[in-house]
Protein backbone atom coordinates (compact mmCIF):
# COMPACT_ATOMS: atom_id res chain seq x y z
CA UNK A 1 0.00 0.00 0.00
CA UNK A 2 1.23 3.23 -0.72
CA UNK A 3 -0.40 6.71 0.50
CA UNK A 4 -0.74 9.25 -2.30
CA UNK A 5 -0.94 13.06 -1.36
CA UNK A 6 -2.51 15.34 -3.51
CA UNK A 7 -1.61 19.63 -3.34
CA UNK A 8 -3.10 22.40 -4.11
CA UNK A 9 -5.13 22.31 -7.51
CA UNK A 10 -4.45 18.41 -7.56
CA UNK A 11 -6.00 17.99 -4.28
CA UNK A 12 -8.81 20.04 -5.57
CA UNK A 13 -9.58 18.59 -8.47
CA UNK A 14 -8.84 15.11 -7.18
CA UNK A 15 -11.05 16.11 -4.43
CA UNK A 16 -9.11 14.17 -2.08
CA UNK A 17 -6.09 14.73 0.40
CA UNK A 18 -4.62 12.06 0.40
CA UNK A 19 -5.67 8.13 -0.55
CA UNK A 20 -4.17 4.39 0.10
CA UNK A 21 -3.49 2.82 -2.97
CA UNK A 22 -2.86 -1.13 -3.85
CA UNK A 23 -0.41 -0.81 -6.59
CA UNK A 24 2.19 -3.06 -8.38
CA UNK A 25 3.25 -0.05 -9.89
CA UNK A 26 7.34 -0.23 -10.52
CA UNK A 27 7.45 3.50 -11.26
CA UNK A 28 5.55 6.70 -10.54
CA UNK A 29 4.96 7.11 -14.56
CA UNK A 30 2.68 3.79 -13.95
CA UNK A 31 1.47 4.95 -10.76
CA UNK A 32 0.02 7.52 -12.62
CA UNK A 33 -1.75 5.22 -15.39
CA UNK A 34 -3.14 3.36 -12.59
CA UNK A 35 -4.79 6.52 -10.52
CA UNK A 36 -6.02 7.73 -13.76
CA UNK A 37 -8.74 5.06 -13.82
CA UNK A 38 -9.80 5.50 -10.58
CA UNK A 39 -12.45 8.83 -11.60
CA UNK A 40 -12.83 11.12 -14.18
CA UNK A 41 -11.59 13.94 -11.41
CA UNK A 42 -8.34 11.72 -11.43
CA UNK A 43 -7.73 11.71 -15.09
CA UNK A 44 -8.50 15.62 -15.46
CA UNK A 45 -6.25 15.97 -12.75
CA UNK A 46 -3.37 14.03 -13.85
CA UNK A 47 -3.77 14.89 -17.19
CA UNK A 48 -0.98 16.97 -18.30
CA UNK A 49 2.20 15.71 -16.23
CA UNK A 50 4.26 18.76 -17.67
CA UNK A 51 2.30 20.58 -15.20
CA UNK A 52 2.91 18.28 -12.08
CA UNK A 53 5.59 17.89 -9.75
CA UNK A 54 6.26 14.63 -7.47
CA UNK A 55 7.89 13.54 -4.37
CA UNK A 56 8.29 10.31 -3.45
CA UNK A 57 8.86 9.92 0.51
CA UNK A 58 9.06 13.91 1.16
CA UNK A 59 12.24 13.65 -1.92
CA UNK A 60 11.37 15.44 -5.40
CA UNK A 61 11.75 12.54 -8.13
CA UNK A 62 10.97 12.00 -11.63
CA UNK A 63 8.25 10.45 -13.39
CA UNK A 64 10.32 7.18 -14.15
CA UNK A 65 11.54 7.22 -11.13
CA UNK A 66 11.41 3.52 -9.40
CA UNK A 67 8.62 2.69 -5.90
CA UNK A 68 10.31 -0.10 -4.73
CA UNK A 69 9.74 0.58 -0.87
CA UNK A 70 8.12 3.89 -1.55
CA UNK A 71 5.65 4.68 1.29
CA UNK A 72 4.33 7.98 0.20
CA UNK A 73 3.57 9.40 -2.82
CA UNK A 74 2.62 13.92 -3.18
CA UNK A 75 1.63 14.98 -6.50
CA UNK A 76 1.91 19.06 -6.66
CA UNK A 77 1.92 21.94 -9.52
CA UNK A 78 5.34 24.06 -9.28
CA UNK A 79 6.02 25.46 -6.01
CA UNK A 80 5.33 28.99 -5.32
CA UNK A 81 6.55 29.19 -1.88
CA UNK A 82 8.51 33.20 -0.80
CA UNK B 1 15.58 28.49 16.59
CA UNK B 2 16.83 28.41 12.57
CA UNK B 3 13.45 27.47 10.39
CA UNK B 4 10.42 28.25 11.62
CA UNK B 5 7.17 26.89 9.69
CA UNK B 6 3.89 28.50 11.35
CA UNK B 7 0.75 29.70 10.61
CA UNK B 8 1.11 32.70 13.22
CA UNK B 9 2.17 35.69 12.68
CA UNK B 10 5.86 36.95 13.36
CA UNK B 11 7.58 40.40 15.13
CA UNK B 12 10.61 40.57 12.73
CA UNK B 13 11.95 43.35 15.00
CA UNK B 14 12.41 40.34 17.66
CA UNK B 15 13.35 37.59 15.36
CA UNK B 16 16.53 40.11 14.06
CA UNK B 17 17.80 40.96 17.66
CA UNK B 18 17.55 37.40 18.68
CA UNK B 19 19.24 36.29 15.61
CA UNK B 20 22.10 39.07 15.94
CA UNK B 21 22.13 38.38 19.09
CA UNK B 22 23.07 34.49 18.72
CA UNK B 23 25.85 35.32 16.20
CA UNK B 24 29.08 36.62 16.89
CA UNK B 25 31.56 38.25 15.05
CA UNK B 26 29.46 39.42 12.63
CA UNK B 27 29.72 42.60 10.50
CA UNK B 28 26.78 42.46 8.60
CA UNK B 29 23.06 41.12 9.08
CA UNK B 30 20.69 40.79 5.91
CA UNK B 31 17.41 40.93 6.14
CA UNK B 32 14.41 40.42 4.08
CA UNK B 33 10.55 39.78 4.05
CA UNK B 34 8.42 39.57 2.15
CA UNK B 35 4.28 40.98 2.30
CA UNK B 36 1.23 39.62 0.87
CA UNK B 37 1.11 42.33 -2.25
CA UNK B 38 -2.03 45.35 -1.46
CA UNK B 39 -3.18 45.40 -4.82
CA UNK B 40 -5.91 48.06 -4.75
CA UNK B 41 -8.47 45.69 -3.22
CA UNK B 42 -8.43 43.43 -6.20
CA UNK B 43 -7.30 40.78 -2.98
CA UNK B 44 -9.54 39.96 -0.11
CA UNK B 45 -6.74 37.02 1.03
CA UNK B 46 -4.19 35.06 0.00
CA UNK B 47 -4.36 31.02 1.31
CA UNK B 48 -0.72 29.54 2.00
CA UNK B 49 -0.64 25.66 1.77
CA UNK B 50 2.07 23.50 2.29
CA UNK B 51 3.18 20.01 2.64
CA UNK B 52 3.79 19.51 6.46
CA UNK B 53 6.06 16.29 6.60
CA UNK B 54 8.52 18.10 3.87
CA UNK B 55 8.41 21.70 4.53
CA UNK B 56 10.75 21.99 7.16
CA UNK B 57 13.33 19.20 5.76
CA UNK B 58 13.05 21.17 2.25
CA UNK B 59 13.94 24.90 3.84
CA UNK B 60 16.63 23.24 6.13
CA UNK B 61 18.40 21.97 3.12
CA UNK B 62 18.02 25.13 1.44
CA UNK B 63 20.09 26.91 4.03
CA UNK B 64 22.64 24.20 4.71
CA UNK B 65 23.15 24.98 0.64
CA UNK B 66 23.44 28.62 1.99
CA UNK B 67 26.11 28.06 4.56
CA UNK B 68 27.98 25.73 2.83
CA UNK B 69 28.55 28.00 -0.51
CA UNK B 70 28.92 31.58 1.11
CA UNK B 71 31.19 32.57 4.42
CA UNK B 72 27.97 32.51 6.71
CA UNK B 73 28.11 32.90 10.29
CA UNK B 74 24.44 32.26 10.88
CA UNK B 75 20.76 31.95 8.63
CA UNK B 76 17.19 31.86 9.43
CA UNK B 77 13.88 31.38 7.70
CA UNK B 78 10.62 32.24 9.06
CA UNK B 79 7.87 31.04 6.45
CA UNK B 80 3.91 31.28 7.25
CA UNK B 81 1.29 29.10 6.05
CA UNK B 82 -2.82 29.70 6.35
CA UNK B 83 -4.68 32.42 5.68
CA UNK B 84 -3.22 36.03 5.38
CA UNK B 85 -4.55 38.93 4.50
CA UNK B 86 -3.15 41.85 2.55
CA UNK B 87 -0.33 43.70 4.06
CA UNK B 88 0.40 40.74 6.44
CA UNK B 89 4.11 39.35 6.27
CA UNK B 90 4.68 35.96 4.74
CA UNK B 91 8.01 34.80 5.68
CA UNK B 92 12.08 36.36 6.42
CA UNK B 93 15.24 35.76 6.00
CA UNK B 94 18.19 36.83 8.27
CA UNK B 95 21.74 36.02 7.11
CA UNK B 96 24.94 37.29 8.96
CA UNK B 97 28.22 37.27 7.99
CA UNK B 98 31.62 38.77 8.75
CA UNK B 99 31.26 41.31 5.14
CA UNK B 100 28.01 41.99 3.18
CA UNK B 101 28.71 41.16 -0.03
CA UNK B 102 28.12 37.08 1.19
CA UNK B 103 25.02 38.07 3.84
CA UNK B 104 23.62 39.82 0.63
CA UNK B 105 24.30 37.08 -1.75
CA UNK B 106 22.95 34.51 0.72
CA UNK B 107 19.85 35.74 0.94
CA UNK B 108 19.19 36.58 -2.48
CA UNK B 109 20.10 32.64 -2.83
CA UNK B 110 17.77 31.50 -0.12
CA UNK B 111 14.92 33.68 -1.65
CA UNK B 112 15.47 31.93 -4.91
CA UNK B 113 15.15 28.77 -3.07
CA UNK B 114 12.17 28.74 -1.12
CA UNK B 115 10.13 30.48 -4.21
CA UNK B 116 10.69 27.25 -6.19
CA UNK B 117 12.27 24.53 -4.15
CA UNK B 118 9.93 24.82 -1.20
CA UNK B 119 6.95 22.75 -1.10
CA UNK B 120 4.26 26.10 -0.55
CA UNK B 121 1.10 26.34 -2.85
CA UNK B 122 -0.26 29.93 -2.76
CA UNK B 123 -3.74 30.70 -3.62
CA UNK B 124 -5.34 34.26 -3.78
CA UNK B 125 -8.82 35.16 -2.91
CA UNK B 126 -10.78 38.08 -4.18
CA UNK B 127 -14.22 39.62 -4.79
CA UNK B 128 -14.11 37.52 -8.36
CA UNK B 129 -13.13 34.41 -6.97
CA UNK B 130 -10.11 32.30 -5.98
CA UNK B 131 -6.42 31.70 -8.17
CA UNK B 132 -3.90 29.53 -7.32
CA UNK B 133 -1.03 31.43 -8.29
CA UNK B 134 0.99 29.79 -11.34
CA UNK B 135 5.04 29.43 -10.74
CA UNK B 136 6.89 31.66 -12.82
CA UNK B 137 9.21 30.65 -15.84
CA UNK B 138 11.26 33.57 -14.29
CA UNK B 139 11.41 32.04 -10.82
CA UNK B 140 13.15 28.76 -12.44
CA UNK B 141 15.67 30.57 -14.43
CA UNK B 142 16.25 32.52 -11.52
CA UNK B 143 17.69 29.41 -9.55
CA UNK B 144 20.29 28.80 -13.14
CA UNK B 145 22.24 32.03 -11.55
CA UNK B 146 23.29 30.20 -8.75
Amino acid sequence: MIEVLYFAWLRERVGERSEMVETGAATVAELVEELRTRSEAHALALSDMKSVRVAIDQDMADMDAPLAGAREVAFFPPMTGG
Amino acid sequence: MTVSIQSSPFDMGAEVRRFAGSVSGAGAIVTFSGLVRNDGGKLTAMEIEHYPAMTERAVESIRVEAMDRWSLLGAVIVHRYGRLEPGEQIMMVATAARHRADAFMAAQFLMDYLKSRAPFWKKEIGPDGENWVAARDEDEDALARW
